[in-house]
């Protein structure tokens, strides 16, 4: 291997990482080889770092230094702990799929009343046959360290036409301390097809881990699917997604992520608008307190005509922490009659939380409707004391007017019951505050 | 449809009659041998006897450009460019020693006569002052700094704003007579390490403009410089530093023109301004090099460092800039407001049509207290080039009360053409209020159709709407740049209706 040796802060060299896990990744011969190909691109790029530049205002270098060893598959104490915790977090009447220290978890899973509506296996069992599952559209270190260490993943294949009432909840829990977990998945939802999947984040006692997912979904033609992703994991954890997302036609996706957890988080989408007539809308909420680091990177790429986006961000950042929106919508040279619009706002807590918003425009066709929205800025002053004139003590009229700001992202998710839950969330961070 | 065929006419004669300033000025001219070196670096200097500090500042400039390398994180795509291929010097040959402005070259004369620079300014380059009756009083004054090539030939007016104290002369003998202001403000906004274009500028430049108000004065005539490349292979590299020292307020113009040829000329400038407590200035550009063909062959790369500072409190700078020309622009005129409640603005339009590129915007950089900026970009994209903003506001964490309010709009005509946002918003304390609005769309059918309708042709039609456009930039030039400018944006758009 003719690659220069990357080191990390402790200096200890990354292919260890490597070469301690390759015993465990599972896979067939070819598999191993394409995790090789894709370690070695890491290792020659390295975690990103700021003079990248998407990755300009999340260094991970700085943030988190190294990639921890792989995490150890659960045990049966480890599994105890995290079935308590999936009950804690399980959305009422969802089918449930989870995945322990990146390990599929079939017994804390709903599999059976699943298999009558999906098919549904596992990324370990995927990768004995094939390796494709390892490729994506794009790819950058982070990617290609998720390609090469994945352990396990939910692999869910939704035929045409399904009708689902209850949503789908894919629960990562992590229980081991100071270990990583690689999870990749695949979401394929067929034509015609009505679901809700949501996606949760959750820490089972486990402190300092880290968590590198990675998930591909595509949508056929003339579904209606709504996409929801919490992410409340300890707060000294760090969470990496990339989320590869394919749209077909006259397809209606609504995607919502609310980050109230870990210390680093990225959520870095690259969505393709591949079929006419459908209909995008991405909100999310980051709730950073503390020292955290949020980031949100969406890539919104409309190929094809006639397609609506549309973006609504909020942040709220107290404390130090720092939040960090990149947008970009690329309109295709074909795509005319696109319409895409972007906003995003930051609230701004205290005087030492910063917000970086970077929303770009990349417009090759002239038929199109486009714009972007940014603003960054504290509480209205007038507001607030309009409020305490009315008797609200401070911390109280600072919830409110937070939960308004939060709110404009949050209604956008359809379900009400949904809506209601993450809703929840919103408040609990808020009383948390006082 | 006439109307279809009209355009094609137009579209057919773009690169020859659009381009109302391609012709060339046949002078005698003294160059330096082609290529960069230390030996060229050193003739610079020598031709323009400059003192031996002058002379060291631009070899450690040269020095540290060895080691730097082109940025390519701009949007724009061009051949590697041949350092060694450009002559760094090319002036006009002096006849004899010029004393007096009698003895400028008529045919340079009658250069900037061609280019619009109204006649009678051209009298007052050669020194005549008009009859105290003929005056007209509609009419201000305005004090000319004409550069041809890599020389200054002719400053206006610089008598009468001497009078008011006013320095107004080229930089190449403000080195030679003001050596303390400029050695305490030369480098200063634009350290000679800044950038790869920015470092070359600062080993090799030959001219430019060299600008100090005295407190308190308020400079009695709009300052303006008048660029123009002539010579073939060269590149032009001018340097302008304009001090507004406390309480006082100037207004710069400046505008360029290149002639019409099919290889690609470089231009690397550095403009540096620095607006001491109370002072005001103002920096308005009309940006008209050659633009290249029709077939994107030709024109100049603009590869130009501009930036203001607002070092004193409450100072204000405001840039101004209608960019139509060159066939890459790379360009990003900032303003760093350092001293408390200062204030910058930058209003742009930057249009492109043919196979032009276009990458400008601005940096506003906020680290006094209650310091306030405002971006308007008007972008309006033609033809199959590139239109792109990248602009950056950031709110220091001790810089409190910033605000900044931003609205960057494109508009595309045709469908071969790109228009590409890229702001970075960078909020590092509460008290900073930032507002960014940015939109991309074409020209509503339904107004045109309530336009034509009406009885404008096609082209008047969208004439009237791109007017409408810019209108909020057009308003921020001077008088005498207002018309030219909107002239100027009827010209570039001109066969690009379809």
């Amino acid at each position: 291997m003719n690659v220069a040796v990357a080191k990390t802060g402790s200096g200890r060299a990354v292919s260890d990482l490597f070469a301690s896990a390759e015993g465990r990744l599972p896979g067939s011969p070819a598999v191993i080889a394409a995790r090789r190909e894709a370690f070695e691109t890491y290792e020659r790029l390295g975690l990103p770092h700021r003079r990248i530049e998407e990755w300009k205002y999340t260094d991970l270098r700085a943030l988190v230094g190294e990639v921890l060893p792989l995490a150890a598959s659960p045990d049966a104490a480890a599994l105890k702990r995290a079935a308590e915790t999936v009950k804690a977090h399980a959305i009422e009447g969802a089918r449930k799929l989870v995945l322990v220290d990146g390990v599929f978890a079939a017994d804390l899973s709903d599999v059976k009343a699943l298999a009558s509506e999906a098919s549904l296996k596992t990324l370990r069992e995927t990768l004995e046959k094939e390796a494709g599952l390892l490729k994506t559209a794009s790819t950058d270190a982070v990617i290609s360290l998720n390609a090469a260490m994945a352990t396990d993943g939910v692999v869910l294949s939704i035929a045409d036409g399904a009708q689902f009432s209850a949503p789908v909840q894919i629960i990562h829990v992590a229980t081991a301390a100071s270990a990583s977990a690689f999870t990749r998945s695949q979401v394929r939802i067929g034509k015609g097809v009505r679901a809700t999947i949501v996606e949760s984040f959750v820490a089972a006692g486990a402190k300092a881990y880290q968590v590198n997912d990675a998930v591909v979904l595509s949508v056929g033609d003339n579904a209606d699917v709504a996409h929801i992703r919490l992410l409340d994991d300890s707060p000294d954890a760090v969470n990496v997604t990339s989320q590869f997302v394919t749209v077909g036609a006259n397809t209606k996706l609504n995607f919502f992520n609310m980050t109230t957890g870990a210390a680093v988080s990225r959520l870095q989408g690259f969505i393709t608008l591949a079929g006419e007539g459908s209909d995008l809308s991405i909100n999310g909420v980051n709730l950073l307190k503390k020292t955290e680091h949020g980031d949100t990177t969406l890539v919104v790429d409309h190929a094809v005509p006639s397609c609506v986006s549309r973006e609504i961000f909020r942040a709220v950042i107290d404390d130090r922490a720092h939040s960090v929106f990149q947008g970009r919508i690329i309109v295709r040279p074909d795509a005319q009659k696109t319409d895409g619009k972007m906003m995003t706002r930051a609230l701004l807590l205290s005087d030492e939380a910063e917000a970086d918003n970077k929303p770009e425009l990349e417009i090759f066709a002239d038929d199109v409707s486009c714009g972007h929205g940014a603003t960054a800025g504290a509480l209205d002053d007038s507001l607030l004391f309009y409020l305490k004139a009315r008797g609200l003590p401070e911390k109280q009229a600072q919830a409110l007017l937070i939960q308004a700001f939060v709110g404009e992202a949050i209604e956008q998710i359809a379900d009400d019951g949904l809506r209601e839950h993450v809703i929840g969330i919103a408040e609990r961070w808020l009383e948390q505050r006082q | 449809m006439p109307a279809v065929q009209e355009t094609v006419e137009r579209v057919k004669r773009i690169d020859v009659d659009q381009y109302r300033y391609g012709f060339e000025t046949l002078i005698d001219t003294e160059k330096a041998p082609k290529g960069l070196s230390e030996e060229i670096v050193k003739f610079i200097s020598q031709k323009k006897n400059e003192p031996d500090w002058m002379l060291q500042w631009r070899l450690e400039a040269y020095r540290r450009w060895l080691t730097m390398t082109e940025p390519t994180w701009a949007r724009v795509e061009y051949p590697k460019i041949d350092f060694q291929d450009i002559y760094y010097y090319a002036a006009p040959k002096p006849k004899k020693t010029v004393t007096s402005l009698d003895e400028i070259d008529p045919e340079i004369l009658k250069t900037y006569e061609k280019l619009g620079i109204p006649l009678r300014e051209v009298a007052m380059l050669e020194g005549v002052e008009p009859k105290p009756g003929e005056e007209d009083p509609a009419r201000r004054k305005i004090a000319v700094d004409a550069v041809f090539d890599s020389v200054s030939v002719a400053t206006t007016f610089k008598a009468e704003l001497k009078k008011a104290g006013v320095i107004f002369m080229p930089i190449s003998e403000a080195i030679r007579e003001h050596p303390e202001l400029v050695q305490k403000y030369l480098g200063s906004v634009v350290p000679t390490s800044d950038n790869f274009y920015a470092t070359l500028n600062s080993a090799v430049f030959s001219d430019g403009s060299f600008v100090y108000v005295p407190p308190g004065v308020r400079c009695p005539m709009e300052l303006s410089t008048y660029f123009r490349i002539n010579e073939r292979n060269t590149g032009q590299f001018e340097r302008t530093l304009i001090i507004a020292d406390k309480g006082s307020y100037v207004s710069y113009l400046e505008g360029c023109t290149a002639p019409q040829r099919d290889e690609n000329q470089l231009h690397a400038a550095v403009v540096e301004l620095v607006a001491l407590d109370d002072a005001e200035i103002k920096y308005s550009t009309v940006q008209n090099w050659y633009p290249g063909n029709s077939e994107g062959k030709g024109g100049i790369y603009n590869f130009v460092t501009k930036r203001g500072d607002c070092r004193g409190a409450n100072s204000k700078i405001s840039w101004t800039q209608v960019e139509t020309g060159s066939a890459i622009t790379w360009k990003y005129p900032s303003c760093i407001l350092r001293g408390d409640n200062s204030s910058g603005e930058f209003y742009s339009i930057a249009i492109s049509n043919g196979f032009q590129q276009v990458d400008s915007g601005t940096k506003m950089i906020h680290l006094g207290k209650n310091t306030s900026s405002r971006i308007i970009s008007k972008g309006i994209a033609a033809g199959k080039s590139q239109n792109t903003y990248r602009g950056l506001v950031t709110a220091h964490r001790k810089a409190t009360g910033a605000r900044n309010f931003t609205a960057c709009d494109s508009l595309l005509i045709g469908d071969k053409c790109g228009a590409h946002t890229v702001p970075y918003i960078e909020a590092k304390n509460s008290s900073a209020t930032f507002e960014h609005e940015a939109t991309t769309s074409k020209i509503s059918e339904d107004v045109l159709f309530y336009c034509i309708q009406r009885g404008l042709s096609q082209e008047e039609a969208v004439g009237l709407v791109v007017n409408g456009f810019v209108k909020d930039v057009l308003q921020q030039l001077p008088m005498e740049f207002a018309v030219e400018a909107q002239k100027l944006i009827s010209i570039s758009l001109e066969g690009s209706v379809g």
